[in-house]
């Protein structure tokens, strides 16, 4: 039957049509190699669109003092310096160049005054940096790369008689496993989502750029594609991912109703007067002040709603406590028992503020959640909580490659890429991640073709990948991927969501594990037809990879930082900034162990000031002052 | 063979359209509306009468360019004779208005209210049309709707002689200045009417500015185009009142002229 | 809170199918894609749907509710009488692969036939200068989220097959004039090939496209009639044609 399946051959097959994805295959395509990108939707779909701030790049366009190295430093801040510095580095060094490069291809950003592109500021970025188009930038962004594609193909057809000659899109397809002969990648196995039918890609390197793991969680603001596809493809290859705790959560995202589900609520909605209350109309924050913030936020109601017309002569509300407060709050309320029932609590800035001046000063905010949804917040709250946002864990790579670790001829770049942003991203940093890396990514993939050549696919590693497709519909009597879904949801939200607990992770685990065992079982009804079941049994399959590596480096991981909050272990530790959590399959299990991060190299070390290192390391880190 | 909605392959539906709601009053109005209009027009252009009374002239008449015409009537003189069809006189109406009429009738905001309303291309959004086959405006006769931009120019014409016709309404009967009626009142709401269609008018909007690649080369022009686009959001609503304005003010002159309503003076 | 909501949703494939009626609770808030999953969930687990961001970003989940191509993402269950039954049909100026999935890969084949962005031969990377009102235009056309319903309503070639080959659709038109009125672009011959090549003179300004735009980009006014305005000056206007013949203006043909 080998024989009868859909074959491709190319050099390079890269998975995923986010903006790394569509980098590295135009990298890969100007460098003269056949590419074949493949997308679970459809072509400029992904969820690269929903970016809505900016890409970061020091361009120095508003303010000329910035540059690479203060990049750098913010990048490094942000991550508490758990990233890969040479991630970090190489981000920020060449983040303006390939801002300038989309806009030679297009790209239509803001500008300013004097005709360059315009920046704007952001949290954690010293210097306004954010390239943007409005607050769509991330469409910007896509369509760009969308359209150089289109560019590129165009001019195959002029020269070689057929646009799909050197790229072709594969639009709604979805890659099950990741080939490997020699133990070298050989190619990858997948099917089309519109039929069902099977198809074989033959080719000696393969890109991963299939972007996040949001799916996995209850309350997210990532699509369905968000499904950690590629981290799971990774694992199963044999590569590992890196530091899969972290995940960066939103302490207020919506909750309810279902149509706007997941969607942020900005920090300025509280910072503009919206107070939280619990189902007992409790405004609960003020019994959530630890002590060393007792002296900046107000105790009582009333000195907190002096506040917001008199900052000088009155502490700070409660509500505008950092954001893993707040977050650590909102859980405990909803864990004893005093949330809605969809697991949130109430954010409400109707009371506070008339209606004409919340249309004002949060005109997207009421806009959106108007119009998605019919919730009017100039008269009614909001139901909040935590939402899972973006995971800075995965593939472990080579920061100057982008080669997987431990498989030769697997790249990967974008959101499925760990290191580059250690604990927690800063915003405008994904865009420009999927640039720098995506590119980089290509160029890696190119090098390797180059060198080692084709590596062909044997019959019966073929066997073994169409075997996996048919099982579900062999199977009977199973349960329905949907409500395992939910269930797997329900667990990690609950368990190793944005508050951690050992004995939660240890539950956790044990729980992941026996949905695993029961999604072995699972059944599915109708056809191979463009069937939304059928299509849920291979994303739930990564994601309970995907949550198991999140809750064994979770619980692995005895301190506080960015992205991972134990409530057992709440403060940061320099110790464990020296240790990167790496997650390895061993096709029954995932296995995570420790491994030192790389130090900072003197020139790097040397871009700080020794005052700021003491906080994140310990002494005799300090006293080497770098690694060379 | 099945084509449109129902073409091969197409998901089997058997209505033209799905849509619950009262999607035929709209074109069903527009007709009512502009057939209306086309009535009153051409009993009027073929009435030959009743067009003038000192001050005042009937858009549908001005300017009055044949000898037949009504004495005083004729600002511009009367280049034109008098000619007959058929032993009838060919009314001084007909040799203007088809300017005006193909201003319209090659205007964007028209073409999509007779298109969809009178030869149902397409009756209302995702409903079927009627037509087996459909070219568009790629060839004669409606390719000639290209031609807007010279009706255009000649409705600008139009525009400044029935503002002068305005003008000439601050007269009383006996043609002394400084007097103001309602008949003034008429022309110059018409006139303002036909400026307002014309200046929002896409063509319009084109020439001011539109066409430009780099608005900062030309800083006036692009403060110009601004202008016209914040009236061209409006086009539509304009076509409608300078329609109304054009039959309203030509109504109002005839009864005048009739005799049956007095043009009453304010000064 | 909870009501109950009968649907009709079209299923089947390319050779046949019809609608079939559910009932489903639909929450307060809710959109019809949530609706839609529920049913997938509970009901008929192999309902095929597209469906990306669920926030009006990505454009996939267009369909047709109520015969009018919309959003499902963007249409709320709310607007919507208590007993009224709202009917679910793929757009029907595609070919439907499955229930409310439709082959839209002529869309694709358009974008192919649009000459690309073409920078300035000697334009190196950074040294771009635009202003913001000379971009604003264009900026306005790619806010285009490619949902396609503005090619699902176009009765050109939803009524008739056979136009598909010789007309873009106003997705491609708002993608002429964006490039035609970019700054940089150096391409001068968009508005001939707007006319000849990818069927602008075939639209007649109908506006449904601007009616059903879920991005509310003003194809008509500010794409389309433009480009016709433009063809106008280079192919039917032989004043300005001579005009620009003699004096070759900078920056207006």
């Amino acid at each position: 039957m080998t024989n009868s399946i859909e074959r491709h051959k190319y050099d390079i097959l890269v998975i995923g049509a986010g903006g790394a994805g569509l980098r590295a295959a135009v990298e890969a395509r100007e460098a003269g190699l056949k590419v074949a990108i493949i997308c679970k939707s459809l072509f400029g779909k992904a969820h690269t669109v929903m970016a809505e701030g900016g890409v970061a790049a020091s361009m120095g366009n508003v303010n000329e003092s910035d540059n690479w190295m203060v990049h750098f430093r913010d990048t490094m801040r942000g991550g508490k310096f758990l990233n890969h510095y040479r991630m970090a580095e190489l981000h920020a060094k060449e983040a303006p160049e390939r801002v300038w490069e989309l806009e030679v291809w297009g790209a239509l950003f803001d500008r300013t005054k004097e005709g360059k592109i315009s920046q704007r500021n952001f949290g954690g970025h010293e210097y306004p940096r954010l390239a943007h188009v409005g607050d769509r930038t991330g469409l910007e962004l896509i369509r760009t790369m969308q359209q150089r594609i289109v560019a590129l193909q165009q001019k195959d057809a002029r020269d070689h008689g057929d646009a799909e000659s050197f790229i072709k899109v594969f639009a709604e397809l979805t890659i099950t496993d990741i080939l490997k002969d020699n133990g070298k990648v050989s190619g990858a196995y997948g099917y089309w989502r519109e039929s069902g039918k099977e198809v074989l890609f033959e080719a000696p390197a393969v890109v991963l750029a299939t972007g996040g793991v949001g799916k996995t969680f209850k309350i997210t603001s990532n699509s369905w594609e968000g499904t950690g596809d590629g981290h799971a493809l990774a694992l199963k290859a044999g590569g590992n991912l890196v530091d899969m705790e972290f995940l960066q959560f939103h302490p207020t995202g919506m909750v309810w109703p279902p149509s706007v589900r997941g969607l942020l609520v900005t920090e300025s909605v509280r910072g503009d007067g919206g107070v939280l209350t619990n189902t007992d109309g409790i405004r609960f924050m003020f019994n959530y002040i630890p002590d060393v913030f007792k002296d900046k936020y107000a105790d009582n109601e009333a000195e907190a709603d002096r506040w917001y017309n008199d900052q000088a002569n009155n502490r700070r509300p409660p509500e505008l406590l950092p954001r893993d407060e707040v977050a650590r709050a909102i859980n405990s309320e909803v864990k004893a028992g005093r949330g809605t029932e969809h697991g949130g609590v109430f954010l409400d800035v109707s009371k506070r503020l008339p209606s004409d001046v919340i249309k004002k000063k949060l005109p997207s905010m009421w806009h959106q959640f108007y119009e998605l949804a019919g919730v009017d917040i100039t008269k009614e709250a909001m139901e909040v909580g935590p939402t899972c946002h973006y995971v800075m864990g995965g593939v472990e790579v080579d920061p100057d490659s982008a080669a997987a670790v431990g498989v030769p001829g697997l790249f990967a770049a974008g959101e499925v890429a760990g290191g580059m942003h250690g604990s927690n991203r800063l915003g405008g940093n994904s865009l420009s991640d999927l640039l720098v890396f995506g590119r980089r990514a290509g160029i890696g993939a190119v090098d390797y073709v180059k060198k080692n050549g084709a590596n062909p696919v044997n019959d019966a590693t073929i066997k073994s990948a169409a075997e996996k497709i048919e099982k579900p519909f062999a199977q009977t009597g199973g349960e329905n991927p949907y409500s395992l879904h939910q269930e797997l949801q329900e667990v990690t939200h609950n368990l190793v969501g944005i508050i951690r607990t050992r004995t939660e992770i240890e539950s956790a685990i044990a729980k992941i594990a026996d949905i695993r065992k029961r999604a072995a079982n699972v059944t599915v009804s109708g056809d191979r037809q463009f069937n939304p079941g059928f299509h849920l049994i291979f994303d739930l399959d990564n994601m309970l990879l995907v949550a198991e590596s999140t809750a064994k480096s979770a619980l692995l991981r005895e301190e506080s930082r960015g992205g991972h909050t134990r409530d057992d272990f709440p403060g940061m530790n320099p110790n464990w900034r020296q240790i990167n959590h790496i997650s390895s399959f061993d096709g029954n299990q995932v296995n995570v162990k420790s491994q030192k991060l790389p130090m900072l190299p003197k020139e790097l070390f040397d871009l700080f000031d020794v005052h700021e290192l003491e906080k994140y390391m310990t002494p005799e880190e300090i006293s080497k002052g770098g690694s060379n | 063979m099945a084509t449109g909605v129902f073409s091969n392959g197409r998901a089997k539906i058997a209505e033209r359209t799905l849509r619950t709601d009262r999607w035929w009053l709209q074109p069903a109005f527009t007709v009512l509306v502009l057939f209306s209009f086309i009535v009153y027009a051409t009993f009027r252009a073929f009435e030959n009468a009743h067009y003038f009374v000192e001050p005042l002239i009937s858009p549908f008449y001005s300017p009055c360019l044949s000898t037949g015409c009504v004495s005083g009537s004729s600002l511009l003189g009367q280049p034109l004779g008098v000619y007959h069809i058929f032993g009838m006189m060919i009314s001084p109406s007909l040799f203007i208005l088809i300017f005006p009429l193909g201003f319209r009738m090659t205007c964007y905001y028209y073409r999509k209210a007779y298109y969809r309303s009178f030869w149902f291309s397409p009756p209302a959004c995702a409903v079927a049309e009627p037509h087996s086959k459909y070219t568009g405006e790629t060839r004669a006769p409606l390719i000639m709707q290209n031609a807007h931009r010279w009706f255009f120019y000649a409705g600008l014409v139009f525009n400044f002689i029935l503002t002068i016709d305005a003008i000439l309404a601050f007269r009383n009967e006996h043609n002394q200045w400084g007097h103001m009626s309602v008949g003034t009142l008429v022309l110059l709401a018409n006139a303002t009417f036909l400026w307002l269609y014309s200046a929002s008018c896409h063509t319009c909007r084109h020439t001011i500015g539109g066409r430009l690649r780099n608005f900062s080369k030309h800083p006036m022009r692009y403060k110009l185009w601004t202008w016209v686009s914040i009236l061209n959001h409006k086009h539509q609503n304009f076509a409608w009142v300078s329609l109304f304005g054009v039959a309203l003010a030509d109504l109002y002159v005839r009864q005048v002229s009739a005799g049956s309503i007095t043009n009453l003076y304010f000064f | 809170m909870a009501r109950k909501l009968n649907l009709r949703i079209w299923r089947g494939n390319s050779t046949d199918g019809g609608l079939q009626n559910v009932t489903v609770d639909a929450n307060e808030g809710e959109v019809v894609l949530d609706v839609i999953h529920r049913v997938q969930a509970e009901q008929m687990n192999d309902l095929a749907v597209r469906w990306n961001c669920k926030a009006g970003k990505c454009g996939s989940c267009s369909m047709e509710i109520n015969g009018k191509p919309r959003l499902a993402c963007m249409t709320q269950v709310a607007s919507f009488e208590e007993e009224e039954t709202i009917t679910l049909t793929p757009l029907r100026a595609f070919p439907v692969i499955k229930d409310l999935v439709t082959d839209v890969s002529f869309n694709y084949k358009k974008a192919m036939e649009i000459p690309a962005y073409e920078a300035p031969a000697d334009l190196k990377p950074g040294e771009a200068r635009m202003a913001q009102v000379d971009v604003e235009r264009s900026q306005e056309f790619r806010k285009c989220i490619e949902c396609f319903l503005c090619q699902d309503t176009c009765h050109v070639i939803r009524d008739h097959e056979e136009n598909k080959k010789s007309f873009a659709g106003p997705r491609f038109f708002i993608r002429i004039a964006e490039l035609d009125m970019h700054p940089l672009d150096m391409l001068r011959n968009r508005k001939q090939k707007a006319q000849e090549e990818h069927g602008l003179g075939m639209c007649n300004i109908t506006k449904c496209c601007t009616e059903v735009c879920p991005e509310h980009i003003r194809i008509t006014d500010n794409a389309i009639i433009p480009m016709k305005e433009r063809v106008v000056d280079v192919k039917y206007d032989p004043a300005r044609w001579l005009g620009s013949k003699i004096r070759k203006r900078d920056g207006i043909l």
